[in-house]
């Protein structure tokens, strides 16, 4: 039975993983470590099962442990011109201490990565981006960011310097007890602190980068701690009523919330229209088109994507990953599942997955294959759970 | 006499030598590893089944688990309470939880399964 069961949890043994600041914390806590995106990471703890897991961080307060995410700092005179290049943002109308979801976009617009870049200053700039992708963000970084500082923009004057928060650490306090949580342990007023807002926040004597959001839909803050007191913060952030929550939690209140996750609902032959990203797309880099893959972006923006990236709600069997999308009685493929999971909040089968235009609109009724069996699915708006942020 | 052979799929199938029946149930130890579950596939009532065949599927949030023939023969009766009560897998996964029923048209298939010891051996090493 379980060539399915630990199927992604398997991996080589003499692959070499790597382990955030709070490996011997999870341990210590009882969490069941697998490998993911090249570290090992909690999937969950004790005998905390993930429904209940799940459920706690939707109701209550949840952390969960982000450190293997890559933290990087982009610094220099014409950083917001460098970023602008990198993707198609507008970066120079974001408020200071502001965050966007954003795509880094290959030359032919299909994504290399989403990240979450946060503005300090129109010279300054934090970007979170995914550990799984470590090894392609990087390089890619590393390539646009010599051709940026010596043929681009940044000559003379202008460099550009990247720095990458190597070691530091990174957790999400998540659910709708995280502000009264958090907001016992500093003398900052959490209530100006907004959904997509980041600020400095003393909390207990360290002064730590603060974002509002996260990747449950609910309430939270992803904070960002300097490795030596990854786990002394973090000891802080776990006592009761949060409780630590791990892969496996995150996996489904992210599909709940209808967000992406790359690999999966996201590769580097889709594009951000597609996806259904459009929104991240600034309506002034619309117009002057100078980021990299602009021109396979715009196209898909002006003459329609030809599929789309929608959510299903489907009946009987969950549909999961890999799973083909038909018209009712249909025989060739319109689309394929690309995430699916049994709502725990909701007690239905969630997925996300891909259609050709035309199938895409909401209502429509579609089929799809579990175990060599037809399955009606219905296209559904996302995110399935309403969304909980604060903002003020 | 029910005597119990064990695959290493996880599935058990406890023999009565008075019916002829075997009862196909998941472990103790598949279901802790699934987690909560909250769908089960079961095969039709009268479908005839080769040892290996797929015959349906347990479903938690985590993951989806096959289910495979652990012999061959027929399936005569499936348990119609895991349809609302999926959870009964994992409250009592070898009892109220069981499967279905198959009237095995090779005995000798039995002789092919593990013994308890060797079953957990088996996810141990």
């Amino acid at each position: 039975m379980p060539t399915v069961l630990l199927a992604g949890l398997r991996q080589p043994l003499d692959l070499w993983l790597r382990r955030t600041g709070l490996y011997d914390f999870h341990v210590e806590n009882g969490a069941k470590m697998v490998p993911f995106a090249g570290f090992e990471m909690p999937l969950a703890y004790g005998n905390v099962g993930q429904v209940a897991s799940h459920t706690h961080v939707r109701t209550s307060a949840g952390l969960f442990d982000v450190g293997h995410m890559v933290q990087s700092m982009f610094r220099g005179p014409t950083a917001t011109e460098f970023l602008e290049w990198l993707t198609p943002s507008s970066l120079g109308g974001l408020a200071p201490y502001s965050s966007t979801l954003s795509v880094l976009l290959n030359e032919r617009g299909g994504i290399i990565d989403d990240t979450v870049i946060t503005k300090h200053a129109k010279d300054a700039f934090y970007v979170v981006t995914n550990a799984g992708r470590r090894d392609a963000d990087m390089a890619w970084f590393k390539e646009r960011l010599e051709e940026w500082n010596t043929e681009r923009g940044g000559k003379g004057g202008g460099k550009v310097e990247w720095e990458v928060l190597d070691g530091w650490g990174l957790v999400a306090l998540q659910g709708p007890e995280s502000a009264g949580y958090l907001q016992a342990l500093t003398s900052f007023d959490l209530k100006g602190l907004t959904f997509g807002r980041s600020a400095f926040v003393p909390v207990e004597g360290f002064n730590l980068h603060v974002a509002r959001g996260g990747y449950t839909g609910e309430d939270g803050f992803e904070i960002s701690i300097p490795p030596q007191h990854t786990e002394t913060v973090t000891r802080l952030l776990t006592k009761s009523p949060v409780q630590l929550a791990g892969l496996g939690a995150r996996d489904s209140l992210r599909l709940e919330a209808g967000m992406c996750l790359y690999g999966q609902d996201l590769d580097e032959d889709t594009t951000p229209v597609e996806a259904g990203l459009s929104w991240v797309i600034g309506k002034d880099r619309r117009e002057n088109a100078s980021f990299i893959g602009a021109q396979g972006v715009l196209k898909h923006l002006k003459e329609g994507p030809p599929r789309r990236r929608v959510g299903f709600v489907v009946e009987g069997a969950p549909a999961r990953q890999g799973a083909k999308l038909f018209t009712p009685g249909g025989e060739a493929s319109i689309g394929t599942i690309t995430s699916g999971i049994p709502s725990p909040t909701l007690g239905k089968n969630i997925a996300m997955g891909y259609v050709t235009s035309g199938n895409h609109k909401k209502g429509t009724e579609v089929e799809v294959e579990v175990r060599n069996k037809r399955r009606k699915a219905i296209v559904t708006p996302m995110p399935f759970v309403k969304p909980n942020y604060y903002r003020g | 006499m029910i005597a119990k052979g064990y695959t290493e799929e996880h599935e058990i199938l406890a023999f009565d030598d008075e019916t002829g029946l075997g009862t196909v149930s998941i472990t103790d130890h598949a279901q802790s590893s699934l987690g909560d579950v909250v769908f089960v596939e079961l095969p039709s009532v009268g479908t005839a089944i080769q040892k290996g065949d797929q015959i349906g599927a347990v479903e938690s949030v985590k993951a989806a688990s096959d289910i495979y023939a652990p012999v061959s023969g027929e399936v005569v009766e499936v348990n119609e309470r895991l349809n609302t009560e999926p959870s009964l897998l994992n409250k009592s996964p070898e009892d109220e939880g069981w499967l279905c029923k198959i009237k095995l048209s090779a005995l000798e298939e039995r002789d092919a399964l593990l013994s308890a010891e060797d079953y957990k051996k088996s996810y141990e090493s």
